[in-house]
């Protein structure tokens, strides 16, 4: 690795936002074919960092050099025309137009007049995938490409820009462990034709497995660089922390009791009338994690919205403690002891204008002893805010200031808090829980999820993270296209045969047993 | 709480009991209508008449007149309604079945008004060829409004002022010619008020791209502010300038615009005279329509319009700006609603009266809607309205016994059928109406 050329280099990076020091004189090398992981907590500056290089920030210190040569990135056009292309975490595709039309936007090739020739484009991108393994058809529309294709035609939007650093900014979060595998396959191929790569993850298996190099940030600091081939995952985590942290979820056998949540023969449909869930049972057991995998967008959201009263029911039941809630307002859901932590928690789990106090109490405004009669109680209010947002670390620690203020990662530690903390939860519904969340604040909340299990409540876990599911839930059940696919007990469940089934390969039933060979079972 | 559950119970079984036997449909909906409207024509209506009276439909001589046997032609609409109602009611759920149905209740929309035709001229003749010639002029700013609001909602601008652009045109178009006609020629003078319309839709729009682009004001506040602009600049105008000249208003006559007839094409049979053979305005509709729709779907400029419109910021990461592509698409659409404009103050007649676009802003953008924001469906809209406010003169003149204020609504009635069932969901460009703002 000495002797290749470095093709990026960033020294004494520095970028200050209004009371926050984002990048601290940042030093970091790409060499020509390696894959660099970039490790750190959220807000620990990684993606300032890629901004900065992309040149949508301008650095208000230090310098750029690419290919030895010191530059100044105005804005995505500069780095573009540099050679670097950027994977964006949230795909910045046009879903209504098509693959070529996204390839080519911006980089169009024309013949005179302006108007387009898509024949050449095409072939330019038939070519390039070809050499790169990126199989797609250059005709089809984006929004009916799976998620994993829809990265490919993003990585293809880099390539067919002459693209020779790629920054890949999570690019797992949305892909199903097949589709993982995949990309993996892609980054190998273009490391292997002299494409260098930073790979920006928190995910400490992934980086150990793809990266040559880890570069770790934390506090908008380096704290160092790791080889992959020496360290492991406890040694990177406490390096992106500052200290030792637990990743195994620590936590004794469930002890299941009563059924708290029975759904039967349940359809839903999505907002375009499209049918999504196609009749659904499935029962949760107080004081077990019932955990619920799949790929976005097999109906686990709709689900959720039904149990929790936000969806009208096509068809079937949902009890909760042997009660009908079928169709019930969302308050009366509330009440009968459902808590619920939504998956888009800015948009459907708090008012962001509102202050954190305000917000501690949305479900139980007008009851006592937060309301009395039709004044609100604000010493009462007042005390439970600053107690739940302290239990839960939400900072800054001051309960006036508004929802809005706080950083990502903060507001959700704040709805947790509300969600976790109101009294007489039977049912605990919790989607994508830790998503956006660093390692410390994963590792407390899956306590707490553990602790209201073994209080005696339901949990309903909702993830996209395969890690999460498996080492959380008590029982998985796989959901694909609607239904539940398969259930098992967490401790039969392994990556693979989950991700086969999030992928809608069902296991085929054991072949009978040739005579003369038995098994015990 | 247990008896709340119990009882939401109860009602929400009753409800699904019968919503699990029925399904209200679209195609449900519009099938009761169309059987109720084909049994009242079979059963109340077609009886009232002798069945030898003739209704004959003269399209001056360009083709040899239709004659219809009314009633008979009344059976048998009355058939094809009752029938497509009961094809509709068909409870199959299948999509190929589905979109038969509403083809058919296409039909029998489109059915409707030939059908009143027939019956309100029975025993007479009544002239086609001016309805039809007359249905594409009053489309004309209804095309052209429309093209204007496909323009900027296709950039990601909500554009609901394309009625004051309109008025602003055709006040400051009008007030051109009324100050040179003195000077220049008349056709010079219509020349330079068509462009001075044309240039003052594009100022206004300035204002609205100004407003909501760079303001990021919200696109329909500062859309009804332009709309609200233009209602009192124009009738300020109108009375400063037109009305305190010596001899008022009619001091100053050019004529509307001249009659152009393209060669060749104005010889063919019927749509020779109602389409090859007309006014400026008009004719540029032609060129418009087509002109959008090549921009739009084969051109740098419309792939980036319309990524820009539905994911600014993947347009911007590619390095496309979007301020720049909003900005220039907004004037492009003012300068076409000016252009409209013009239509009604030097096209249509000659003179300018306070409001006179009289709401055919809002139809260019119903036109739009029903196009689901492509230039050639919002043509076919446009047409729609502007053949409904053809058929409605026709009306008057046969004096249909309807009252008038009726027949007037027919329009709006078209709009809210057209809007309500038969295009179902139209989905607007992605971003359109929310403020670009780079991170």
């Amino acid at each position: 690795m000495a002797d290749t050329p470095v093709v990026l280099e960033v020294r004494g990076l520095t970028k200050r936002f209004p009371g926050v020091l984002a990048n601290d004189h940042i030093d970091l090398k790409l060499c020509k074919g390696e894959v660099l992981g970039l490790l750190g907590e959220n807000g620990a500056g990684k993606s300032t960092l890629m901004n900065l290089i992309y040149g949508l920030y301008k650095p208000d210190e230090g310098e750029i050099l690419i290919n030895g040569e010191s530059v100044v990135i105005h804005d995505p056009n500069d780095a573009i025309r540099r050679g670097i292309g950027m994977v964006h975490q949230h795909f910045q595709l046009v879903p209504v137009l098509t693959v070529t039309e996204n390839i080519m936007l911006g980089n169009e090739t024309v013949r005179g007049l302006g108007f387009l020739n898509q024949r050449a484009a095409k072939k330019r991108i038939l070519e390039l995938a070809n050499q790169y393994g990126l199989t797609v058809n250059p005709d089809a529309l984006v929004q009916d490409l799976p998620v994993g294709v829809q990265q490919r035609v993003e990585i293809l939007k880099a390539l067919y820009r002459k693209a020779e650093i790629l920054i890949l900014d999570e690019p797992t979060a949305v892909l199903t462990p097949q589709e993982i595998e995949g990309l993996f396959n892609i980054i190998d191929t273009l490391t292997a034709r002299g494409v260098s790569i930073i790979f920006i993850s928190h995910k400490l298996k992934e980086v150990l497995r793809i990266c040559d190099r880890v570069t770790v940030l934390r506090l908008g600091k380096v704290v160092g660089d790791a080889d992959p081939k020496q360290s492991t995952q406890e040694s990177l985590a406490s390096m992106m922390v500052g200290r030792s942290v637990l990743l195994r979820v620590d936590k004794p056998p469930a002890q299941p009791r009563e059924s708290v949540l029975k759904v039967e023969g349940l359809n839903l449909t999505d907002d375009r009338g499209v049918q999504v869930v196609k009749d659904f049972a499935l029962e949760v057991f107080a004081g077990e994690i019932l955990g619920i995998a799949g790929v976005q967008g097999n109906g686990q959201t709709e689900l959720i919205e039904a149990i929790t009263g936000l969806r009208a029911t096509e068809s079937g039941t949902i009890l909760l403690d042997g009660k009908n809630i079928t169709g019930v307002t969302p308050r009366l859901v509330t009440q009968a002891g459902v808590a619920h932590v939504p998956e888009d928690r800015q948009k459907n789990g708090m008012v962001s204008s509102f202050l954190i106090k305000d917000n501690m109490r949305l479900q139980s405004y007008y009851r006592a002893p937060y309301a009395m009669g039709i004044l609100s109680n604000d010493a009462v209010i007042n005390e439970t805010a600053e107690k739940w947002t302290q239990a839960y670390d939400v900072r800054p620690a001051n309960i006036f200031n508004s929802m809005g203020a706080l950083s990502g990662g903060n507001q959700q530690k704040a709805v947790i808090a509300r969600e976790f903390s109101r009294d007489q939860i039977r049912l605990l519904i919790v989607a994508q829980p830790t998503r956006g969340l660093d390692v410390g604040s994963i590792e407390f909340i899956h306590k707490q999820i553990v602790r209201l299990r073994d209080e005696g409540t339901a949990v309903l876990l909702v993830s996209t993270e395969l890690d999460e599911i498996l080492s959380l839930s008590d029982r998985i059940a796989v959901m694909y296209a609607g239904r539940v696919i398969d259930t098992m007990p967490a401790d039969q469940a392994n990556r693979e045969s989950i991700g086969l089934l999030m992928a809608g390969v069902k296991r085929e039933d054991p072949a009978p047993e040739p005579l003369g060979v038995s098994t015990h079972g | 709480m247990a008896t709340l559950t119990d009882q939401r119970k109860t009602e929400s079984s009753w409800l699904t009991g019968w919503r699990e036997h029925i399904r209200i449909t679209r195609a449900g909906v519009f099938g009761l209508l169309s059987l109720f409207l084909g049994a009242l024509l079979l059963l109340r209506v077609a009886p009232t008449y002798d069945p030898t009276l003739i209704t004959t439909l003269t399209f001056e001589g360009q083709i040899p007149d239709l004659r219809f046997f009314a009633v008979g032609f009344m059976n048998a609409v009355g058939v094809i309604y009752v029938l497509g109602g009961l094809f509709a009611l068909i409870p199959i759920e299948h999509r190929l079945l589905h979109s038969l149905k509403l083809i058919w209740l296409g039909i029998n929309l489109a059915l409707f008004v030939p059908t009143v035709l027939v019956i309100t001229a029975i025993g007479t003749s009544t002239n086609m060829l001016e309805t039809l010639t007359s249905g594409f002029r009053l489309a004309t700013p209804i095309v052209i409004g429309a093209l204007a609001g496909i323009w900027c909602e296709r950039s990601g601008v909500v554009n609901i002022a394309i009625e004051g652009m309109m008025l602003t045109g055709a006040c400051l178009g009008f007030i051109t010619v009324f100050l040179l006609a003195p000077y220049l020629q008349s056709q010079q003078a219509q020349f330079l008020g068509v462009l001075i319309a044309t240039l003052m839709g594009g100022v206004m729009a300035l204002l609205h791209a100004w407003l909501s682009i760079t303001f990021r004001t919200d696109q329909i506040v500062s859309g009804t502010v332009i709309n609200i602009l233009a209602l009192g600049l124009t009738s300020f105008l109108r009375d400063e300038i037109l009305l305190a000249a010596p001899g008022g208003e009619g001091g100053v006559s050019t004529g509307t615009l001249p009659i152009l007839a393209i060669p060749i094409l104005s010889d063919l049979p019927l749509i020779g005279p109602s389409l090859f053979t007309g006014q400026p305005i008009f004719l540029m509709m032609f060129v418009l329509v087509i002109g959008t729709h090549v921009i739009l779907y084969y051109t740098r400029w419309g792939l980036r319009t319309r990524a820009v419109g539905e994911n600014p910021k993947a347009a911007d990461t590619l390095g496309i700006n979007v301020i720049r592509n909003r900005y220039i698409n907004v004037i492009i659409g003012g300068l076409l609603a000016g252009f409209a404009g013009a239509w009604f103050s030097l096209e249509a007649t000659s003179s300018f009266d306070n409001g006179m676009t009289g709401g055919l802003g809002f139809i260019a953008l119903a036109a739009m809607i029903f196009g689901k924001w492509t230039p050639l469906g919002a043509t076919i809209g446009g047409l729609l309205f502007g053949f409904s406010q053809a058929f409605r003169t026709r009306f008057q003149i046969l004096e249909v016994p309807i009252p008038e204020e009726f027949i007037q609504m027919i329009p709006y009635i078209v709009t809210m059928i057209v809007l309500a069932g038969l295009v179902g969901k139209a989905t607007a460009p992605k971003a359109d109406g929310v403020p670009y703002k780079k991170e």
